[in-house]
């Protein structure tokens, strides 16, 4: 029998395409789970991602899904969440699609504080190219394209989405699964723009590469390096120096765009032009 | 309503083309010189329950578009030169994943930054093969505010018939320039939406085409939980690497307007019946190829006007047909010599061709098209 989880799935296009040990899959699921916790109409909810490995997710759910161009998920999803607003709007995308590629489309969707619900899959790397540096992956990694160590600075990405103007955001991990559920949820809830990063694991082309060893010892790995928002407050700061902070970051209010246009349509259409202007 | 007589600019008079076409989403960036259009749009479509939205760039722009294309509504982006380059990508996209779209480019001088404000007729072979890989795509090009108008509606139909991206080539002249225009009335305006699949969503298969060649859509939010890539896909929409099907869906792709050319071919002769001298030309360039053949004819030389309104799929079969038995051809275009390309290609007496060409900015005048003209006859 099928469960409502696998209803949410497309199960005749398994198995994916993911690695051995890839976390992709946990973030998938993770949002289902948040999907059916908050009770969204499946007919009525759109999954809209980019390129890469995460992005691939997409196919494997029971949506309406559109898998568009290299970070340009959020443009397409935009234009979907203002023809129909009434649609429930995800954006599943990864670090470099959406940070690098994307990066600006991320920025401006966040300041418009559009109702969409943005899901970075975070594994450090370019996975499906095999492993180059993105720009979340941090400095003094190793990469295929970074062979004597990134020299560059990696973004702090739920700093970035909150200073943009995201009005809900939030950071969890592939070994944090409840969390990460629970945050999602809290997105889908919050009625503007969230944006939540799941950092995950790619064993394959990062763990190896900076001998971080098998996906289980990354997962430790991530186990001990999340700090959650609210303990970190009572640590000293020299404890939290190799830490990254998990749970919600930021949750704001500011006006929905969407539903600002609707308000614009109906006073226009009201014969109300002259007000406006 | 009866339309009374206006002075309209060929950019308002497509984006009111657009409007009564059906479109009802904008989304666009600033761009000289078709930011009229954009102009227009965001006052006009909220007052008619539609959406415009600027996005941050280009790109974004016509992503936006073909995500609210999927939700079932007719959208439309304008841009020129630069911002034409950068929305190739997502125009090929729009083309393998078959979703309606018009993409408005108001030419301008090239290549690069070139000359936003100056003329050119420039992005012909871009119109066709700006995006990669093998695709269909169809462009139409008008020579004055009211084609504008009712070319505009033409490619939004196009779009909506065919599932493919139209590219609507203005150019500087005929999007800035204003004319006293009578628009025709809707009610006799034939107005086509894309065909709405019937089946039940258990059934349906995304690109199965009937005799038709154009698949059924469903629009988002409608229940049919169908996915979207522009990934080589099979008739179920997911992504495969088997290369008989991959060549039996890229074929029915590429092949799609085929079987439609003379249905999508659209052009207007003048005084070609006994012309001796014909002038091919499109868009702004009709305009001095008109009033070259009425000076040439008071010089007692028969010279007459092929004016291409379709531009790509090319009409091969009318360049043939009316290429035939003349004793000079010219193909007049502000560019290099792209269209007199696919003229040399289709025409079977290619030593009568000649070229009317400029590239700096100032438009082609009657004068030069006569010399050329005379220089042939002597």
């Amino acid at each position: 029998m099928k469960t409502e989880m696998d209803k949410l799935l497309r199960i005749n296009r398994l198995p994916h395409i993911w690695c051995p040990g890839c976390g992709n899959g946990i973030v998938m699921r993770a949002i289902q789970k948040a999907i059916l916790e908050a009770s969204l109409e499946q007919d009525k909810t759109v999954i809209v991602s980019g390129i890469g490995c995460s992005s691939r997710a997409s196919g494997y759910m029971n949506f309406d899904t559109l898998h568009t161009a290299h970070g340009r998920a959020i443009t397409f999803a935009t234009g979907i969440k203002l023809a129909n607003p009434e649609l429930n709007v995800f954006v599943i995308t990864g670090d470099g699609d959406g940070s690098a590629i994307g990066g600006n489309h991320l920025i401006h969707a966040a300041r418009r504080n559009i109702d969409l619900n943005v899901i970075m899959f975070n594994n450090n790397i370019y996975g499906m190219t095999g492993g180059q540096y993105s720009p979340m992956t941090p400095h003094g990694k190793f990469a295929t394209t970074a062979p004597y160590g990134n020299l560059e600075r990696s973004f702090d990405i739920c700093n970035l989405a909150q200073a943009a103007g995201a009005t809900y955001v939030g950071r969890s991990t592939v070994y944090h699964v409840k969390m990460l559920v629970d945050l999602i949820k809290k997105g889908i809830e919050n009625k503007g723009f969230s944006f939540v990063e799941a950092v995950s694991i790619c064993p394959i082309s990062y763990g190896r590469r900076n001998k971080m060893g098998n996906a289980p010892q990354m997962m430790e790995w991530l186990k001990e390096h999340a700090v959650n928002i609210k303990a970190a407050e009572k640590m000293q700061p020299e404890k939290l120096q190799d830490k990254f902070l998990i749970g919600e970051m930021y949750q704001g209010q500011a006006p929905e765009y969407t539903q600002l246009y609707d308000e614009l349509i109906a006073k226009l259409q009201k014969g109300a032009e002259d007000n406006v202007r | 309503m009866k339309r009374k007589a206006q002075l309209l600019q060929g950019n308002q008079a497509c984006s009111q083309g657009a409007l009564d076409a059906g479109v009802r989403f904008y989304a666009g960036y600033p761009i000289t010189p078709s930011t009229e259009i954009a102009e227009f749009m965001a006052e006009a479509l909220p007052k008619v329950g539609g959406k415009f939205i600027q996005m941050e760039d280009e790109i974004a722009g016509i992503g936006a578009v073909i995500g609210a294309a999927l939700t079932g509504v007719k959208a439309l982006t304008a841009t020129s030169g630069p911002g034409f380059s950068l929305k190739q990508e997502l125009i090929g996209f729009a083309a393998m994943t078959e979703i309606p779209c018009v993409v408005v480019n108001v030419q301008r001088m090239g290549p690069s930054t070139g000359g936003p404000t100056s003329p050119a007729q420039g992005d012909i072979m871009q119109a066709r093969w700006g995006t990669h890989g093998d695709h269909p795509v169809i462009a139409l090009s008008p020579a004055s505010v009211l084609e504008a108008y009712t070319l505009t509606i033409k490619a939004v139909n196009f779009s909506e018939k065919f599932r493919v991206p139209v590219i609507f080539l203005l150019d500087e002249v005929i999007g800035h320039m204003r004319e006293k225009v009578v628009l025709p009335e809707l009610s006799g305006m034939e107005i086509i939406d894309r065909k709405r699949t019937t089946v039940s969503p258990l059934e349906y298969l995304p690109y199965a085409a009937d005799e038709s060649g154009i698949p059924a859509i469903a629009d988002f939010g409608q229940g049919y939980h169908w996915h979207v890539t522009g990934l080589n896909h099979d008739q179920s929409g997911s992504p495969t690497g088997k290369a008989d099907v991959l060549n039996q869906e890229l074929q029915r792709l590429f092949q799609k307007l085929d079987q439609y050319q003379e249905e999508i071919t659209l052009y207007q002769t003048f005084d070609v019946e006994d012309a001796e001298y014909l002038l091919i030309s499109f868009g702004c360039s009709t305009r001095p190829s008109l009033a070259a053949i009425e000076i040439l004819r008071k010089h007692g030389i028969k010279a007459g006007v092929l004016q291409l309104q379709t531009i790509w799929p090319f009409p091969e079969k009318v360049i043939k047909e009316f290429t035939a038995k003349r004793k000079g051809v010219f193909v007049v275009e502000m560019n290099a010599g792209q269209l007199c390309l696919e003229v040399e290609r289709t025409m079977d007496n290619r030593e009568i061709l000649h070229k009317v060409n400029k590239i700096n900015g100032e438009l082609i005048t009657p004068q030069e098209i006569i010399d050329k003209v005379q220089e042939a006859v002597n």
